[in-house]
């Protein structure tokens, strides 16, 4: 074992040597321990965002420099231990060992210091050279905390940092730290003491894993052991060798019985004592009372009365402050979109037929255009959303719903990617992984798509307000969204008693204090999804616009059934003296001369070939290949209705797309549409990562033809029994 | 010795074991809830989930969870 260490250490060494201008740093951290911002605060904005080899964590990497040293720094996924139990915890160690950076910074949240340090507890056991950065300090010493820095580090055995992220103070002496941390020769090393029966055993463990010359060179052989006596099943997988397991097995048989309790519990006691021990010696509290702000505002918001009404009246805000806030910049991108058009229209000469001016202006525009100007809106919910995340206030969601949650047979946790699932789908139903039982985070993943994305908030921000007063647009959204939900939960449920069987497994789950998001994390973050979206609109949206285009000019028609020519000389000589009604003639001559060519191009027919499929739910064939390329985005729709409705307008002055709509459907229809597009097929990336998550294909179409199903006989009761009532009230 | 769920609001307990499966007592452990520790019960419902306070943090128990800690008041 001495030898090994020693190999270890050299090599440790001569890594500092070669590389000392430049430090490989990694930051761990509980979930809650700010440690994004803190990343935020070294990196800035050189941060590049990726996945681990293999895995969907995501992984973001950044560089800093401190006096001429460069530095990267690599944010590690956020745990509370590093167990084999959770594919970030794996990442995390993986990470560590595989990697093997020369500094870890562990970020603790100094106001709920105990809980923090056992991450690092683990870290001290894994050969790393540690800087731990009290972060929140602030907030620690506003209740009273303090801490003897001196003291502490000398216990822990790793320097110890003060700071507050969202100030961004302590981040140069944070930086400071870990130069002279990689730069150290003789590193100090404290670990936790188990106790005289765990420790001889922890020694013979590990003596007979270096004897043994089983090939784990870069495992630290006291961790192996340890963690091997903790029944870690993926270190279990890499030892292999049967006669240290068998080892294993006879000790934690003997000492369980000598303990009373599961060597896992003991050991985790012990790292607790530890921590304890460090905490009684070097933190002291000076305020007795331990209710805090987090528990007074708690004692409101999580009430069994006052609970519900709160939860559903912050989402109301979310959907109204989404409406009435975007709309202002909504209506300046649409006249920037307008004056663009106009600006590409005047390079023609005017009547000229170009098929290139109505790709662009029509195509482009119409398509592209149509979706960017929901920008705003989109970013209003990304906002909100990730304020409801950072805030803390997710948690309180899932503990105010799992009472709820408990009838369907799920629990509270289910109902968080149900909540990003406003967001998007994608992250959501990747967020199903926090659900350790199988069938409970099938359930959830397909149900999700319910949960009205942000994809979906263009159709309703184009409908609402072409069909229905302004008063009634906060609560038409508010409906919608709650119609999904409702689905949702009875989907669940309805899974749960059929497919899905089971007894709901048991809920723990920590309950974050609450925090101020700082504006930093939610710009970046915001800016992060608007990216997303833009980049979404150039690519994939902009190909489809194209696409859709082509079906919906091509192929011309030529031959028409009426002579419009005849037609329209007719109408002139007729109504010369009375140009009002000459006009309504030609357009009423001119709309069937479109409606002639728009049904003879490719959408068109088909359109028109599945039109017998859509009309029970009071759609026509135009709707019909919208609906087609909402498939492949949601926000398709959008684009697509622009373009049905722009074909042959080029050289007039189109109506704004709404009043085309009001002019064209009934609100009922709108109705439909929306209620349509809410509930049926998901989107092409979300079939994809429930095929990757659920790990198999089956799922992923049962959720798409379920969905599709349910979407269409519930349009379709919708739009029957809703016509028996319009007309009966006509 | 009784189950957490007889514990009213506002008071505290001492664990004395988790009557669970393997893992979920190992988990329950790394989050703080080993035996010796003391809890206080923040916020509790009839047949809702509980709010418990260790060692300075908030964790969610679900109901079937609170049955299955033994505590001693």
């Amino acid at each position: 074992m001495a030898n090994i260490m020693r190999v270890a250490e050299h090599q440790n060494q001569r890594k500092t040597a070669t590389r000392s201008r430049h430090i490989d740093v990694a930051l761990a951290g509980n979930p809650n321990s700010g440690k994004t911002t803190i990343f935020n605060n070294l990196t800035g904005a050189r941060q590049h965002v990726g996945n681990y080899p293999g895995v969907t964590v995501e992984k973001k990497t950044g560089t800093c420099e401190h006096h001429g040293i460069k530095m990267s720094v690599v944010d590690l996924p956020g745990t509370y231990s590093l167990t084999a139990h959770s594919g970030e915890e794996m990442v995390a160690r993986d990470y560590i060992i595989n990697e093997r950076p020369d500094v870890v910074v562990v970020i603790l949240d100094a106001s709920n210091l105990e809980r923090n340090l056992y991450l690092a507890t683990q870290l001290m056991e894994m050969n790393v050279r540690l800087v731990l950065a009290l972060n929140m300090s602030d907030v620690a010493a506003a209740r009273g905390i303090k801490f003897d820095l001196g003291l502490l580090s000398q216990l822990l055995g790793a320097p110890v940092v003060p700071t507050v992220g969202h100030r961004n103070e302590g981040t140069s002496e944070l930086l400071h730290a870990i130069v002279s941390a990689a730069t150290n020769e003789q590193p100090e090393h404290v670990s936790v003491s188990y106790g005289k029966e765990l420790e001889d055993e922890i020694g013979r463990i590990s003596d007979l894993i270096t004897t043994s010359g089983t090939p784990l060179g870069q495992y630290p052989p006291r961790w192996l052991a340890i963690k091997l006596l903790e029944s870690d099943q993926d270190v279990r997988k890499k030892v292999g060798s049967e006669e240290i397991l068998g080892a294993v097995e006879q000790t934690a048989e003997r000492l369980e019985k000598l303990f009373g309790h599961p060597l896992e519990v003991i050991i985790a006691g012990q790292r607790y004592g530890f921590i304890s021990g460090a905490c009684t010696e070097a933190v002291r509290s000076t305020v007795e009372a331990r209710h805090t702000a987090s528990d007074q505002i708690d004692a409101v918001v999580t009430n069994r009365v006052g609970g519900l009404p709160i939860f559903f009246g912050l989402m109301y805000l979310v959907f109204h402050l989404t409406f009435t806030l975007g709309d202002p910049p909504m209506g300046w991108l649409e006249s920037l979109f307008g004056w663009l058009g106009k600006v590409i229209d005047s390079w023609w000469s005017p009547g000229s037929e170009s098929a290139l001016r109505s790709l662009l202006i029509d195509g482009v525009i119409g398509g592209v255009g149509g979706v960017i100007v929901f920008l705003p809106n989109i970013l209003l919910l990304f906002v909100a959303i990730t304020i409801l995340e950072d805030s803390g206030y997710m948690a309180r969601a899932a503990f105010i719903m799992d009472r709820f949650m408990h009838k369907i047979g799920l629990h509270g946790k289910s109902f968080i990617p149900m909540l990003i699932g406003f967001g998007c789908s994608v992250p959501a139903i990747m967020a199903t992984r926090t659900i350790e039982n199988r069938k409970d985070r099938l359930t959830t993943m397909l149900v999700v798509p319910l949960m009205s994305c942000g994809a979906r908030l263009p159709i309703y921000a184009l409908i609402i307000p072409a069909f229905f007063p302004h008063s009634w647009h906060g609560p038409m959204l508010w409906t919608i969204y709650v119609i999904g939900i409702i689905l949702a939960v009875c989907s669940a449920k309805l899974l749960k008693l059929t497919l899905l069987k089971g007894q709901a497994p048991p809920f723990v789950m920590e309950l974050p204090p609450y925090r101020l998001p700082t504006l930093k994390g939610t710009l970046i973050h915001t800016w992060e999804r608007a990216w997303l979206y833009l980049r979404k609109a150039g690519t994939i949206i902009l190909g489809i616009s194209i696409i859709l285009w082509a079906l919906t000019n091509y192929p011309k028609k030529t031959d028409f059934g009426r002579v419009y020519s005849a037609e329209i000389a007719a109408a002139e000589s007729a109504y010369e003296s009375d140009p009002e009604t000459l006009a309504a003639k030609m357009d009423e001559i001119e709309q069937a001369m479109q409606a002639e060519e728009l049904a003879y191009t490719m959408a068109g027919r088909i359109g028109h070939a599945i039109e017998p499929l859509l009309r029970p739910m009071g759609f026509d064939w135009k709707i019909g290949t919208a609906l087609i390329g909402a498939f492949a985005a949601k926000e398709v729709f959008v684009a697509q209705m622009g373009i049905v409705y722009a074909v042959g307008e080029a050289d007039e002055e189109s109506d704004p797309l709404r009043e085309r709509l009001h002019e064209s459907y009934t609100p009922l229809q709108a109705f439909c549409i929306m209620l349509f597009c809410l509930v049926s097929a998901p989107c092409m990336a979300t079939v994809a990562v429930t095929k990757r998550e659920s790990g198999s294909w089956k799922w992923a179409l049962f959720q798409l033809g379920g969905l599709t199903t349910l979407a269409y006989v519930l349009t379709t009761v919708v739009y029957q029994v809703g016509s028996v009532f319009t007309a009966g009230a006509g | 010795m009784v189950p957490l769920s007889l514990i009213d609001r506002g008071r505290k307990a001492r664990l004395h074991t988790v009557c669970a499966g393997r893992r979920l007592t190992a988990r329950l452990a790394s989050m703080g809830l080993v035996p010796g520790v003391e809890m206080e019960v923040v916020n509790s419902s009839a047949k809702g989930p509980f709010i418990v306070s260790v060692k300075g943090t908030r964790l969610i128990l679900g109901r079937g969870m609170v049955s299955k800690i033994l505590v001693i008041p």
